[in-house]
């Protein structure tokens, strides 16, 4: 029994000590924070979710995508969808009529269900990372190329969900939402669910990208990032691996974009655009790329500051995001997490050189 | 006939336009393997010093002359941008190198930085400049035809820069120099080259091209802090297009995204010609991944 | 050496943000206690010694450059109302938060306004999707939110006063205008967003109705800089008309351009309902000169109003600033907010939106009144002509305000338009 005790003190406390610290706190933060911070937390959660997709991708495999804004907003407008017909009550929505559509279109139809939407949010993503995945990993569009290639990605999406204004609302996006499964978006009850779900889908992702990377298929991602030749003359094919983590970046991207959207209220092409997407690399670059925990402090902090200081200076809180970001990626390449444990490997090595010390004086 | 003619003049406007924003970007990214994101905001400082210098003159010079002042405009935003990049080079940019993906979020982070600074400067709206009066008007070729001096006068600029850029690249010392640095780091170390100086240096000159199309760009554009966004990645897709580290690839990525932009916004609409040109360049890169143009090499890990 | 130097500096760069992070998460605690606790009570904005109002705007990103004098003015208001005593005895204390030209930031700050800040009411938005980004959000708090710009129309919420125009005291009386004098064949011109989409459907079943004929209908991307291939259509289809409702920056492009192509206003007649003064001087107003506009606010309009309050706004920004349609429309719904909490002796938002309903207000364009029934502005219509100084000189305008119609009610055509 004690030893059962033990171990798991020594699992959490030891081994997991700030990723357990950072649970226990999002889940007892409804206790200190107001209804507002709450739901902007909620939101910073969900950003939480799609930053271990990225950091899946570019931290621990070394590929880069600015497109990631797309499959955010493509699961975002799934569960859009749903929210949008569930609030219209059967009736056709509100900026189709505007856009001249008399009759609902025929994919708007099975998002009624919630299930379908939340499965498709998943699913649509997915999907489309497999195709350009394989596409350019098989004919080896590498580095710099594929960051520029999601670009274009991004843009295309973004002029043509605007252009579609009667099928996807144009520029001003999905909005207007009343219930969720029949609770009132509005009631503060439903605000604290939507809350520990995307905290208890947040947990989900965790384990699941934790169980990815400490296999053997984690390695070879790692590896594949450090030198994919020799990957490749090792007898592995990368483009099959790249595939999997890409499609599988892309799929917490879409889950992360359906528990924004009833949070938040609206989806936007904007939100799938190129700054959005840099922006979401920018959280893993500050918590810390290539730890799990890196990704979620970052999502959570650099979305906390960014309120904060735009708050306190409306007007001039570029120069702080800017500048914070200039000296973090200059001068700090592992993040906040690499800070810490540089921290760490001082703090043990002056204990070791103290203890060594008082056994010479011995 | 006379629509057909003037839209394929158009396409070698744009393309031209497009060329002189993306010089300066390809031979930063081509040489030294930054990914500038802040290129647009370097092409904004540009069109910035052309206001001023404008000011300058409407205040200062007697009204006959105030049309040369477009002359003064370019050599001046050629300097101060240039002297603009060299500052971020020895403060930001020397770190980054061997890092491109790191330099592409630094970058990122000096253009929220320049923006706002514009902002704060300038202000938030538009401000205008008047473009001298040689340059209004145009040649009237035959019936309603006329081809604009504005852009008469850009690609005139362009294949300018360009022939600029290519003598000082491959026939000075200064530029054998800079190619051998590029290609070679550690050699041309060993050989004596003050690799430092030339990289400020090249950043420099990266940047100065950057704030002549700034100048440029005003003849044609809005001048608001925001300016740069609207080019910056029209200019990366010109340069992966046609492929890393050659000035001819940069021509033709700028021509092939200039005539296929105007092209199919003629026969379909502008938002559709956009997400056209786009797939194009994505289904382009499955085919040649390096783009168009490349320099030989025979490293496996570049 | 070099490595040496990196990784000290690597240790500083490390203790600075580290300290940074915990003053901000520090600074973050501090604003929570005081927002939590009076989260208890809502409309608590009659207790403490000032009225706190929430100002949510623009002020970084694209939107900027139009959002920005808009925010001026509303400053200008509010400090006109401090300076003569206050409201209800107290003064405004106005919130500034910035939307960033990005609708779901535009929500959040929404949020922030109503429930942390728990302000009387908001002055704010821009573009028609920031205010539907908001609507929601207003109506569950029940906040109140006064919007400046003209827009589309088909929309009447009880949480918003619309200031602006309603299409029918903007775009409906120009084409009817441009039918009568300048022909039939028109040729729509737009960026790729919703208010240019449903403007020009208005036209079009404006057109079918009265005999007009539509040529092309073109839209290009925001932020898009090249128009050449829109004019050589334009010079191929050959059209009377060209009615614009181009957004912010593009039209710069499009009339410099326009120009160069030697098309001046002599050869084409272009309207436009998105180019106010501070927009022409963007645009250079060489390049815009005789070109037609149509707004119900001019910085010329006569009235002794308005001398006084563009005398007012130069001396406070600057001699070389402008004041235009959005500009004023902004100043008046401070005043407008400030005359119906007098009327009602409360900032309760119930209150005030049944004294704020058929208010009258002396403004700069003219006598204006609230309709109760649809929140929105009686408002005359001007039609002007860009002058050589950017300045506009109005050319038409109806005898006296037009009552607002968003849903085009009244007109029998358009009764297809908004189900």
């Amino acid at each position: 029994m004690l030893e059962i005790v033990a171990k798991i003190k020594e699992y959490f406390l030891k081994r997991n000590a700030v990723i357990s610290i950072i649970f226990v706190l999002l889940c007892l933060a409804p206790l200190f924070l107001s209804d507002f911070r709450i739901n902007l937390l909620g939101k910073f959660v969900a950003f939480a979710i799609l930053a271990l997709g990225i950091d899946l991708i570019w931290g621990y495999t070394g590929i880069l995508s600015l497109g990631h804004g797309v499959f955010f907003g493509l699961g975002a407008y799934c569960m859009a969808m749903y929210l949008k017909l569930e609030s219209s009550a059967g009736k056709v929505p509100d900026f189709m009529s505007w856009s001249g559509l008399e009759v609902m279109p025929w994919f708007w139809k099975p998002f009624a269900s919630a299930p379908f939407a939340l499965t498709m949010a998943i699913l649509i993503p997915v999907l489309l990372a497999m195709i350009i995945g394989y596409l350019t990993f098989k004919n080896r569009i590498r580095g710099v190329y594929f960051t520029i290639l999601t670009q274009a990605l991004s843009i295309i999406f973004v002029v043509l969900f605007i252009g579609q204004q009667a099928y996807t609302g144009g520029t001003n996006g999905i909005t207007n939402f009343k219930t969720i499964l029949g609770f009132s978006l509005s009631d503060p009850a439903t605000k604290l669910s939507l809350y520990y779900i995307a905290v208890l889908l947040l947990l989900a992702a965790y384990v699941f990208c934790k169980l990815i990377i400490d296999r053997r298929i984690g390695r070879v991602l790692v590896a594949i990032r450090d030198g994919e030749n020799r990957i490749r003359f090792s007898g592995y094919n990368p483009t099959v691996y790249k595939v999997f983590v890409y499609a599988i970046s892309a799929g917490l991207a879409g889950l992360a974009g359906a528990v924004y959207v009833p949070q938040v209220g609206i989806i936007s092409p904007a939100e799938m655009g190129i700054i959005p997407s840099i922006e979401m690399v920018s959280w893993v670059a500050i918590g810390g790329r290539g730890t799990l925990t890196g990704a979620i402090i970052g999502a959570v902090l650099v979305n906390s500051l960014k309120s904060v200081v735009s708050e306190s200076f409306p007007d001039i809180w570029s120069y702080f995001i800017g500048i914070t970001f200039i000296v973090i990626v200059i001068f700090m390449p592992s993040g906040l997490v690499g800070i810490y444990q540089q921290i760490k490997k001082v703090w043990r090595n002056s204990l070791l050189l103290k203890r060594k010390e008082a056994a010479m004086k011995h | 006939m006379e629509t057909y003619v003037l839209q394929i003049f158009n396409g070698i406007s744009v393309s031209s336009i497009l060329m002189l924003a993306a010089l300066g970007l390809a031979i930063i990214f081509g040489l030294m393997k930054i990914i500038n994101m802040a290129h647009g905001e370097l092409i904004m400082i540009g069109a910035y010093v052309t206001f001023v210098t404008q000011n300058i003159f409407m205040s200062y010079v007697d009204k006959d002359y105030f049309d040369i002042y477009f002359i003064f405009a370019l050599l001046a935003a050629f300097v101060i941008t240039a002297f603009v990049g060299y500052l971020l080079e020895i403060t930001i940019i020397r770190h980054l190198y061997g890092r491109p993906l790191d330099s592409l979020l630094a970058t990122w982070g000096v253009s929220l930085v320049l923006q706002q600074l514009a902002r704060s400067i300038f202000g938030a709206p538009n401000v205008d400049v008047k473009s001298p009066t040689w340059l209004d008007g145009g040649i009237l070729i035959w019936g309603d035809l006329q081809l604009p001096y504005k852009r008469l006068f850009i690609m005139l600029l362009v294949a300018l820069c360009i022939c600029g850029v290519y003598y000082f690249l491959y026939k000075t010392t200064t530029g054998r120099r800079i190619r051998a640095v590029m290609q070679n780091r550690t050699m041309a170390k060993s050989l004596g080259i003050n690799t430092r100086k030339v990289d400020a240096m090249t950043f420099a000159i990266g940047s100065g091209l950057a704030g002549i199309a700034g100048c440029a760009l005003t003849l044609l554009g809005s001048i608001g802090p925001t300016l740069g966004t609207n080019y910056i990645i029209d200019t990366f897709m010109v340069v992966v297009l046609g492929g890393v580290g050659t000035i001819i690839g940069t021509v033709a990525g700028a021509g092939i995204i200039g005539l296929g932009n105007t092209t199919f916004e003629f026969l379909t609409d502008a938002s559709l010609g956009k997400v056209l040109v786009f797939s194009v360049v994505i289904l382009f890169l499955q085919w040649k991944p390096q783009g168009f143009f490349t320099i030989k090499s025979r490293a496996l890990d570049e | 050496m070099k490595i040496r130097f990196a990784n000290k500096f690597k240790g500083i760069a490390g203790v600075v943000t580290i300290a940074l992070v915990l003053s901000l998460l520090l600074a973050g605690c501090g604003t929570e206690k005081t927002g939590g606790s009076n989260e208890a009570k809502p409309a608590a904005t009659d207790a403490g010694d000032t009225i706190k109002v929430g100002i949510l705007h623009s002020l970084s990103g694209t939107m900027a450059i139009s959002e920005v004098s808009v925010k001026d003015a509303e400053m200008m208001a509010i400090e006109e109302i401090n300076a003569s005593g206050g409201l209800l005895g107290k003064k405004i204390e106005p919130i500034i938060e910035d939307g960033a030209s990005d609708w779901p930031k535009f929500a959040e700050k929404a949020k922030k306004l109503l429930q942390n800040d728990q302000v009387a009411t908001v002055f704010g938005c821009w573009t028609s999707a920031s205010r539907k980004a908001v609507l929601p959000v207003f109506e569950a708090n029940n906040g109140l939110l006064w919007y400046p710009v003209q827009y589309e129309g088909m929309e009447a919420s009880p949480n918003i006063f619309y200031t602006g125009a309603a299409p029918n005291q903007q775009i409906v009386p120009a084409v009817e205008w441009l039918l009568e004098n300048k022909g039939k064949k028109f040729f729509l011109l737009g960026s790729d967003y919703v208010f240019p989409r449903t403007a020009n459907k208005i036209i079009k079943a404006q057109l079918k109705a009265m005999g007009g004929e539509l040529i092309a209908e073109e839209y290009t991307p925001l932020g898009h800089t090249d128009y050449s291939t829109i004019i050589n259509k334009i010079k191929a289809t050959k059209p009377d008309v060209v009615f614009n409702t181009l957004n912010g920056d593009s039209n710069v492009a499009f009339f410099k351009q326009l120009k160069d192509a030697g098309i001046t206003s002599q050869d084409l007649t272009t309207l436009s309902v998105s180019v106010a003064e501070e927009e022409i001087r963007g645009i250079g107003a060489e390049n815009m000169k005789g070109h037609l506009v149509s707004w119900n606010y001019y910085q010329t309009t006569d009235t002794p109003e308005n001398k006084e309050f563009v005398k007012k706004y130069k001396e406070k920004y600057g001699a070389d600033r402008v004041t235009d349609d959005p500009i004023e429309a902004a100043y008046i719904q401070v005043h407008l907010w400030a005359e119906a909490v007098k009327k009602a002796g409360s900032t309760d938002v119930d209150k005030v939106r049944e004294a704020a309903k058929g208010l009258e207000y002396k403004a700069p364009e003219g006598l204006v009144k609230i309709e109760g029934e649809n929140q929105h502005l009686w408002k005359p219509v001007r039609i002007g002509e860009v002058q050589e100084d950017g300045l506009i000189k109005e050319i038409w305008s109806t005898k006296e305000a037009v009552k607002p119609d968003p849903y085009l009610k009244s007109y029998a055509w358009a009764k297809d338009l908004s189900n």
